[in-house]
């Protein structure tokens, strides 16, 4: 089993003073996918949206606990969300490309924070290089100045997966990539995961157990704010310890 | 005969058009207005335009003891108070929207937004009554000799600095349009989609950043919008800037001299107009305004319809 490259240690987060998450501890295995299933409002994007601090962006949300990336927690007092976001990147349910920008601007977006300065040559290089570990290059070469949002959902998401990539984040946090899109273009996306997990971490939020057993090495599965199962994929959709688990991925409820 | 048959389909049509042709009534007559607005202007600045043509577009000479009108120093007074007053607006309601929308915490920026808006409730008469004893000789007192000592070698910025000026009635312009523009830009910000700012942020943007790269291409042409509908208040915007011009007739490069516009040379010459051929010119400049305001909104509306087309697709 490989080494974590992020972990969780009672992890609590809260809506005001609601609390969505009840303490999970959980480990996620570098350059493995993990996938975490349950039922809506189970938490599931909570927990994936505090691993990069995006939970905190909610008006009213927090968290305590721990969160380590590479053994250090992102949560110390001095640790600037910016650089947290940079080392550990994110695609979200809906495609999210910048209406205003051309393909081209929109996987380069992210190379323009924080004062890095690329060469025009170097950015052409990500661009590309980004876009094909997107599975996109061949799609698009030919308009790369056209709008980002002038291709199709599916195109759209992997727009945003190679958008993600361009800034080499370590950790891919994957919300539901794949809830706005038809089969073909989920059937990419997840093609796509197990390219992607030779140099990254991956971390995916899924309603779908097909997709969890097909494409994960880790599922863990949540119900109610709280972490019920962690394993192997296979044994998780084989031979589930928990009864819930079971119930679940046998479909009796959720 | 059963009496549902009564609710038959051609009711519903009917009543459908009645409310149809209502509307379409209520907005023809709005065109009908400005229509009949245009003529009646027209037809009253007739001597005018009779008696200088378009030379009354150039003329620099407004001397009702003498007859002679040219509407070239108001349109100049308007076209550069209004001017100043966005250069000076633009950038701090920018400031007082991305504040309100991205910064503040709701509580505070719901009170700020309110005190904002108050701004726009004041009538003008009080503002231009602010311009005459408090603003106008503090700028003549600490802003003009400071723009006078490290700026005097721009001929904008030399001469006699006196209250009534126009740049008095920039910075009271500015003041007045404020409110207008920041609550537009407040309301175009605050409704550029949350995925988008949190696009942002994931990408490992700072707060500036995502202001930069999701908000405010986001929201560009409703930041157009907004400066628009503070131009056309600065524009037609008339008692505050008569009474803290100094109405002269006169172009001057210096901004500390005074001038007069379109409207408030109206203003203060209508009820006094000493000949018909006075008046008619009064009222030609009235036309010029509404021409000026009109072909300004076009433009506007062009340039907001360029740039969306071009630049901005909506997601599918």
């Amino acid at each position: 089993m490989a080494d974590n490259k992020m972990s969780t240690r009672d992890l609590r987060a809260y809506f005001h003073k609601v609390e969505a998450l009840h303490g999970v501890t959980l480990g996620f295995a570098a350059n493995r996918v993990t996938a975490i299933i349950g039922p809506s409002g189970c938490g599931k994007s909570t927990l994936v949206r505090c691993l990069n601090r995006m939970h905190e962006v909610v008006p009213g949300a927090s968290c305590t606990g721990q969160v380590l990336l590479d053994g250090e927690d992102i949560y110390a007092p001095a640790v600037d969300p910016v650089q947290v976001r940079r080392r550990v990147g994110m695609v979200f349910q809906k495609p999210t490309p910048f209406p205003t920008m051309s393909i081209e601007d929109n996987v380069a977006a992210g190379l323009k924070l924080n004062g890095i300065a690329v060469s025009r040559a170097e950015r052409d290089r990500i661009v590309e290089e980004s876009l094909r570990r997107a599975a996109l290059w061949d799609e698009v070469k030919d308009r790369l100045k056209r709008p980002g949002a002038s291709l199709s959902g599916g195109q759209q998401q992997r727009l945003c997966v190679a958008r993600a990539l361009a800034v080499e984040p370590e950790v891919l946090l994957m919300d539901e990539p794949c809830s706005a899109l038809d089969p073909i273009s989920t059937a990419r996306i997840e093609e796509l995961l197990l390219e992607l997990k030779e140099n990254f971490t991956i971390i995916i939020v899924t309603h779908n157990m097909q997709q969890a057993a097909r494409c994960s090495d880790f599922t863990a599965f949540m119900y109610a704010g709280d972490l019920i199962e962690f394993g192997e994929t296979r044994q998780i959709f084989t031979t589930p310890a928990r009864r819930e688990t079971e119930d679940y991925i046998t479909g009796r409820f959720g | 005969m059963p009496r549902v048959k009564t609710r038959g389909f051609s009711v519903r049509a009917v009543g459908d058009r009645i409310f149809n042709l209502t509307t379409l009534a209520m907005a023809l007559v709005i065109l009908a207005l400005l229509a009949g607005l245009t003529v009646e202007l027209f037809r009253h600045a007739l001597p005018s335009i009779k008696a200088f043509g378009f030379g009354f577009l150039t003329s620099t000479d407004w001397d009702p003891t003498t007859d002679q009108y040219g509407a070239l120093p108001f349109i100049y007074g308007t076209a550069v108070s209004s001017a100043l007053a966005l250069l000076i607006a633009v950038p701090l309601a920018l400031g007082v929207a991305l504040c309100l929308s991205e910064m503040a915490p709701e509580w505070l920026s719901r009170k700020i937004g309110f005190l904002v808006e108050l701004l726009a409730a004041i009538p003008s008469v009080v503002y231009g009554l602010w311009g005459i004893f408090v603003a106008g000789p503090w700028l003549r007192d600490h802003l003009d000799p400071l723009l006078a000592q490290y700026l005097g070698f721009l001929p904008l910025f030399q001469g006699p600095q006196v209250s009534v000026s126009m740049l008095t009635a920039s910075v009271i312009l500015a003041i007045m349009v404020l409110p207008y523009i920041s609550a537009v830009c407040t309301d175009v910000f605050r409704a550029v989609p949350r995925s988008q700012r949190e696009a942002a942020l994931a990408l490992g943007a700072t707060k500036w950043e995502m202001v930069r790269m999701a908000v405010l291409p986001y929201g560009v042409s409703g930041v157009i919008g907004a400066i628009i509908l503070g131009l056309g208040r600065a524009l037609g915007e008339t008692i505050a800037v008569a009474m803290v011009i100094g109405n002269s007739p006169q172009i001057s490069a210096s901004l500390f001299m005074p001038s007069a516009t379109l409207a408030s040379v109206i203003a203060n010459e209508f009820v006094e107009a000493t000949s018909a051929l006075n008046l008619a010119a009064l009222v030609e400049l009235g036309l010029v305004l509404l021409v000026f305001g009109l072909a300004l909104n076009i433009a506007a509306r062009l340039l907001v319809y360029g740039a969306t087309q071009r630049r901005f697709q909506k997601p599918a």
